[in-house]
């Protein structure tokens, strides 16, 4: 059930210049309202898109976070690769890595 | 006959904001070109408003209030909801077509029970085709989802049915109306998965799509698809209404699975409309 709450917070926050005004002034708060768990509460005020990735965000919500934290579209997929393998299989909701880390783009070689 | 033109076009946020990482250029600029035909035939074709059968994701729709189909009525609408510099798409003001969308929707409802909305921010499913399609904005819109994004999905005979209504619905007024599906075949979106494409699933997709073959698309089981496609290959359902609104079968303009930068096997085909 939290999986929701730590959704609705990014779906809120993607689409609502209020909310990501507050996320800037005031991320405290703005968490308050949310029924979070510790983990899903300090992955979301230290930004951690592995971990959320894990925890089960979808992808087409958690990268519009990721561009909204000014992350650059090959360090997203890099930080996913990096939460898997630190924290282990998407633990929920649709989105599953299947591709065992492989990249399918020319990423590295665009750095 | 009111629906005077059918189509499916892809609309991977990459195909306008990841364009300049595109290391095959000249097939990157093969599939623009053939975006630009199928504008071309949209405009020759007359239409007055252009319905866009799309899979939103999560700009509107939300687990809070899921609906398997939703009709845009609004007079205008806003996009992109992304973030300009990362979609590469100005924000602008989208003119929508408030009478033709409520009428659209009383004739769906008579057989497919279908939301409706007068406010709708369009995010990249949209503002991509439009982007190519209706470049200067000055052809009114219909926004048109189904839910491919939050399971349960909206499953894919209902699809059908609803493309049928809605070409049913189109025939009821004078307007010419073009229509045009947008989704992706298989893709892994947003994922460490981004870039993968299984190119014989799309091929032999898009074959059933192109023969109109209804048992055949209606065939896939969404564990099937998830597996060999994806969970953006639950975007077929697009693919799909749109088939069953044009009644007929199709001709594929353009694929290619070379610019895995834009995440998604890139498309375009367009469907004989039949009487």
């Amino acid at each position: 059930m939290s999986l929701y709450h730590l959704q609705k917070f990014l779906y809120v926050l993607n689409r609502d210049e209020t909310a990501q005004k507050r996320y800037r002034d005031d991320l405290g708060s703005l968490l308050e309202e949310y029924e979070l768990t510790d983990e899903e509460r300090t992955a979301l005020e230290e930004g951690d898109i592995g971990l959320l990735y894990v925890l089960g965000v979808n992808g087409q919500i958690l990268m519009h976070y990721a561009a909204f934290l000014g992350i650059e579209w090959f360090d997203y997929l890099e930080l996913m690769r990096q939460g898997i393998e630190k924290h282990g299989p998407v633990r929920a909701g649709v989105y599953a890595m299947t591709g065992g880390g492989e990249s399918f783009t020319a990423e590295v070689k665009k750095r | 006959m009111s629906l005077v033109y059918a189509g499916v076009c892809s609309h991977a946020p990459g195909i306008t904001g990841r364009a300049h990482l595109a290391d095959n250029t000249a097939k990157r600029d093969e599939f623009y070109a053939m975006l630009g035909r199928q504008r071309q035939d949209i405009e020759a074709s007359g239409a007055e408003a252009l319905i866009v059968i799309a899979a939103e994701h999560f700009a509107n729709f939300f687990m809070n209030n899921m609906p398997a189909f939703c009709i845009g009525i609004g007079e205008r609408y806003e996009g992109p909801i992304e973030d300009p510099e990362w979609l590469k798409i100005g924000k602008r003001t989208i003119p929508g077509a408030p009478d033709l969308g409520r009428h659209i929707v009383a004739e769906v409802m008579q057989t497919v029970d279908t939301a409706y909305a007068e406010e709708w921010k369009f995010d990249h499913g949209i503002m991509v085709p439009l982007n190519f399609l209706t470049p200067k904005y000055q052809l009114p819109v219909i926004p048109v989802n189904i839910n491919c994004q939050g399971p349960p999905l909206t499953p894919l005979h209902r699809a059908w049915a609803f493309g049928e209504a809605l070409r049913r619905a189109c025939e009821t007024v004078p307007e010419k109306i073009a229509l045009v599906g947008t989704g992706g075949i298989s893709h892994w979106p947003a994922t460490p998965d981004s870039g993968k494409i299984n190119e014989a699933w799309d091929r032999e997709f898009l074959d059933r799509l192109m023969r109109h073959d209804r048992e055949a698309l209606l065939s896939y089981t969404d564990e099937d698809t998830y597996r060999d496609a994806g969970q953006g290959g639950f975007e077929i359902r697009t693919f799909i209404a749109a088939a069953a609104a044009a009644g007929g079968p199709g001709e594929l303009q353009f694929y290619t699975a070379e610019l895995p930068i834009f995440a998604v096997g890139c498309t375009v085909a367009r469907f004989d409309i039949a009487a």
